[in-house]
């Protein structure tokens, strides 16, 4: 397994963060654009039911109520990467099960340092430094979260967990249906993948699109230092088994997020931008290369809905269905493979439950169906460029 | 060892077996003395003369030797003896009924197959009880224990109710999986029987980190623990990476886990000897770190000797053991193979060092008890199995509404629909015809 490259981190800070110029957040306390969706998690009894104990689904309802105090709490500004780190830690105190297993997770602190410091302060076997054996160390933690651990697995780079591919697919997803109820597997099993710069084809994969059919499983993508400590938090007070999709290129991203305590759902998406002309679904890095085309449409006319699924699996059909019935057109911007990727399912799902609403058929633009070669211009071909987003939402508008 | 010291030349496990005068046996890292195995002659009489060089006992000739010609011999010599057995009379008679539990369930087993109760892949462990019972009666109720597909016995000797595996079994709600699992996934919280595997290595991996966790226990968490976990696996499994993986892991954290290898030299229809290059499993044990110990795994008492001694060591926190028992499977692979690889005389052979018998032999010439005794397990055994049939058969096959309860522990991981709700609090949803 090589090195990772940590220049590649630096290169993206050629990506803007999430467009501010439409943000509706009336806080000054985080520069997020976060947007309550219509029900209010508190009042909704499914919400109300649902939710046990201290955790809120949404920061936006916990500041909403203390609007006053808001202000005292400035939130703290931080990259994604310590994000991460920082709702691992808060779960490693919070619950003295919670364990982390993987290649380099300890002393060296993570191939992308979200583990950074954590051997130190929790010791050497709760931040486990693995031999090189995914398929058995993934195994491990599913034995170990039978017998009342909460193991994250943390896959060096997401693609080497292809080699654990039997562990996941088996006994992750399976084990708790085939021994009927009587165990769970909390596990998380996250790590980096998606296109880099120039990391070549083995180190450049979309595993989404490959363990989507895995039964039992839930998959979730972060995309901003926000949405990757809620979801990291969720991820592992779940009792689900979820596998954690983080990208390579948005490590460096720097973002203000609250200083409270906050959980995300992992089965909702994330409404970026309300637009009235089209729906464009997005996840992960592509939400960028969305942004960026935003940008260019507004200035052309175009209002554009922007929503991060978030959710892989299963997808939020609540979120993704009100903005079809709004707005009657949809385009998929993603990363992975156009053959069997997240965007076929999505589009599936969508012609199935909406197809009254739409006016037009649903465009579906992914990465081309090639291992991602190494030359810089042929792998900029490979993924979704934001002009071709915009000329897509100019085809479909006509 | 009265019971089982036939053919010396298949097996010399530990000197301890042959002298019976209670010599612990040192269970670090040196290598024990090899021993043959059967089904290839040169390699027999190589290690015949290596095992005369080494052995202190006369060696008989590389022929099958009656069981009563060995008990006759040991009489004589045994007059000294009657303080050195192995087991009580208590322990004796859990350990004759557990394995004529495994025997006669197992041949139910194949009845109810024939007779169209049960579906798919049956695996049967007949001939190969005394490894289970030789090392899970050793177990306390919190150590795990993580088996193949062929794994009712370990179950049953672990403690799961025959009557809870043969609804499985038989695709019954009452099974220990509510019939989810079937023949190749028992599972068991109470019983801490951690699966049930199909694909061969699979639960390896999963044992290891169930030890992981009683170290985590003790080292983390600052728990009282010593449980222990049992990984059972076959031949076929010791050439596989994630067993190679497992065994460096255990033994670079003193994980405390015992693998037992069922060797019984097939592999469906594959030999061992046809497909590993060293074919003496044991010796991979110290190549990673930790003890390699060969045993004749149709000999309980023998197995249990050495189960007494890595168990000890796991829960000491002294790490892993690798335990090589030679056994043999009576019947095919599975229900559905014809097994007409194997040579009939290799089947007959194995067939006079049954377990049963054997420990039968021992109780009865050790008076440990009598024959009444013994007759009494077996027709209670036969009830415990009937009764697991018919309670199997009377239980009601699951529900519509059960096919969707379990594939999410959170059933929130089913998503939310188009009108915002959960998928799960969809009414439909319980009865098994939602869309999800």
């Amino acid at each position: 397994m090589a090195a990772m490259l940590r220049s590649v981190g630096v290169a993206s800070a050629s990506f803007p963060l999430a467009d501010h110029s439409n943000k509706l957040s009336t806080f000054s306390v985080c520069s997020l654009p976060v947007i309550r969706s219509e029900r209010s998690p508190i009042s909704d009894p499914i919400r109300g039911t649902r939710m046990t104990g201290k955790v809120i689904t949404k920061a936006v309802a916990a500041q909403a109520e203390n609007a006053a105090s808001a202000a005292s709490k400035p939130g703290h500004e931080l990259l994604l990467f310590e994000a991460l780190r920082e709702g691992l830690e808060e779960e490693m105190d919070r619950d003295p099960r919670v364990c982390v297993m993987g290649e380099d997770v300890g002393h060296y602190g993570g191939s992308y340092k979200v583990t950074k410091g954590l051997a130190d302060k929790y010791g050497d076997l709760r931040v486990l430094d693995t031999p090189i054996a995914e398929n058995s160390f993934t195994g491990m933690a599913v034995g170990a979260a039978m017998t009342g651990l909460r193991p994250i697995v943390e896959g060096m780079n997401m693609g080497f967990l292809l080699l654990a591919f039997n562990q996941i697919s088996d006994n992750c997803g399976m084990l708790h249906y085939t021994s009927g109820g009587q165990f769970t597997i909390p596990t998380v099993i996250r790590g980096p993948g998606g296109v880099g710069r120039q990391l070549g084809a083995e180190h450049s994969q979309r595993l989404e699109s490959y363990f989507q059919s895995i039964p039992g499983i839930q998959m979730v993508a972060c995309s901003t230092p926000y949405n990757a400590k809620g979801l990291m938090k969720a991820a592992i007070r779940s009792e689900n088994p979820v596998v954690l999709f983080e990208h390579v290129l948005l490590y460096n991203l720097k973002e203000r997020i609250p200083d409270e305590e906050y959980v995300l759902s992992l089965e909702e998406a994330e409404m970026v931008r309300p637009g009235e002309h089209v729906t464009i679904l997005t996840y992960s890095r592509m939400r960028y290369h969305v942004m960026q085309a935003a940008k260019t449409l507004v200035n052309k006319g175009y209002d554009p809905e922007v929503i991060d699924i978030r959710s892989l699996k299963p997808f939020d059909l609540y979120t993704i269905g009100n903005s079809v019935k709004k707005t009657h057109r949809v385009i998929i911007v993603e990363e992975c493979m156009r053959t069997g990727g997240i965007g076929a399912s999505l589009t599936a799902a969508i012609n199935e439950n909406f197809h009254d609403y739409l006016d037009a058929p649903i465009v579906c633009l992914s990465s081309q169906d090639v291992p991602t070669p190494y030359a810089g211009t042929l792998e900029e071909w490979t993924v979704v460029q934001p002009a071709q987003i915009v000329a897509a939402v100019e085809q479909i508008c006509q | 060892m009265a019971c089982s010291a036939t053919t010396r030349i298949i097996h010399n496990p530990l000197a301890i077996s042959s002298s019976r005068s209670a010599e612990k046996s040192d269970f670090s890292c040196k290598i024990l003395s090899p021993s043959s195995f059967w089904g290839s002659a040169s390699l027999g009489k190589k290690l015949l003369s290596v095992n005369k060089a080494i052995s202190p006992i006369s060696r008989r000739s590389a022929t099958v030797v009656a069981v009563s010609d060995v008990v006759k011999e040991k009489k004589l010599k045994s007059s000294s003896s009657v303080s050195n057995l192995l087991i009580t009379k208590e322990e004796g008679l859990v350990l004759y009924e557990d394995m004529v539990l495994g025997r006669a369930f197992e041949d139910m087993c194949a009845q109810m197959y024939y007779r169209g109760k049960m579906f798919g892949f049956v695996h049967l462990y007949n001939g190969q009880e005394a490894v289970s019972t030789g090392f899970i009666k050793l177990l306390k109720k919190e150590d795990c224990v993580v088996s193949t597909y062929r794994d009712h016995v370990h179950a049953l000797s672990k403690g799961v109710p025959a009557r809870q595996v043969m609804s499985e079994l038989f695709g019954k709600t009452t099974g220990c999986c509510r019939g989810q699992g079937g023949s190749m996934h028992m599972f068991s919280k109470e019983h801490n029987v951690l699966g049930g595997f199909a694909f061969i290595g699979e639960g390896i991996p999963v044992a290891t980190g169930a030890a992981f966790t009683s170290k985590y226990k003790r080292e983390v968490l600052k728990e009282d623990c010593d449980e222990v976990t049992l990984a059972f696996f076959g031949d076929g499994t010791c050439n596989n990476g994630q067993f190679f993986e497992c065994l460096n892991m255990a033994a670079l954290w003193k994980l405390p886990i015992v693998f037992v290898v069922e060797n019984n030299l097939w592999a469906i229809g594959m030999s061992h000897l046809r497909a590993t290059s060293d074919p003496e499993i044991w010796k991979k044990g110290p190549a990673f770190g930790m003890p390699g110990v060969h045993v004749d795994g149709m000999d309980v008492l023998k197995v249990r000797e050495v189960a007494i001694e890595a168990v000890g060591r796991a829960r000491r926190g002294e790490g892993p053991t690798l335990v090589e028992c030679e056994t043999y499977r009576f019947r095919g692979h599975s229900l559905a193979d014809p097994d007409e690889l194997r040579d009939p005389a290799e089947k007959a052979h194995y067939a006079t060092r049954d377990p049963i018998t054997a420990l039968k032999k021992y109780i009865l010439e050790n008076k440990l008890a009598s024959e009444a005794e013994l007759k009494a397990i077996e027709k209670k055994i036969d009830e415990v199995v009937e009764d697991s049939v018919e309670f199997a058969d009377k239980s009601p096959v699951p529900a519509r509404s059960q096919l969707l309860e379990n594939v999410f522990a959170d059933p929130r991981g089913f998503g939310i629909g188009p009108d915002g709700k959960y998928r799960c609090e969809d009414p439909k949803f319980t009865e098994g015809t939602a869309q999800v």
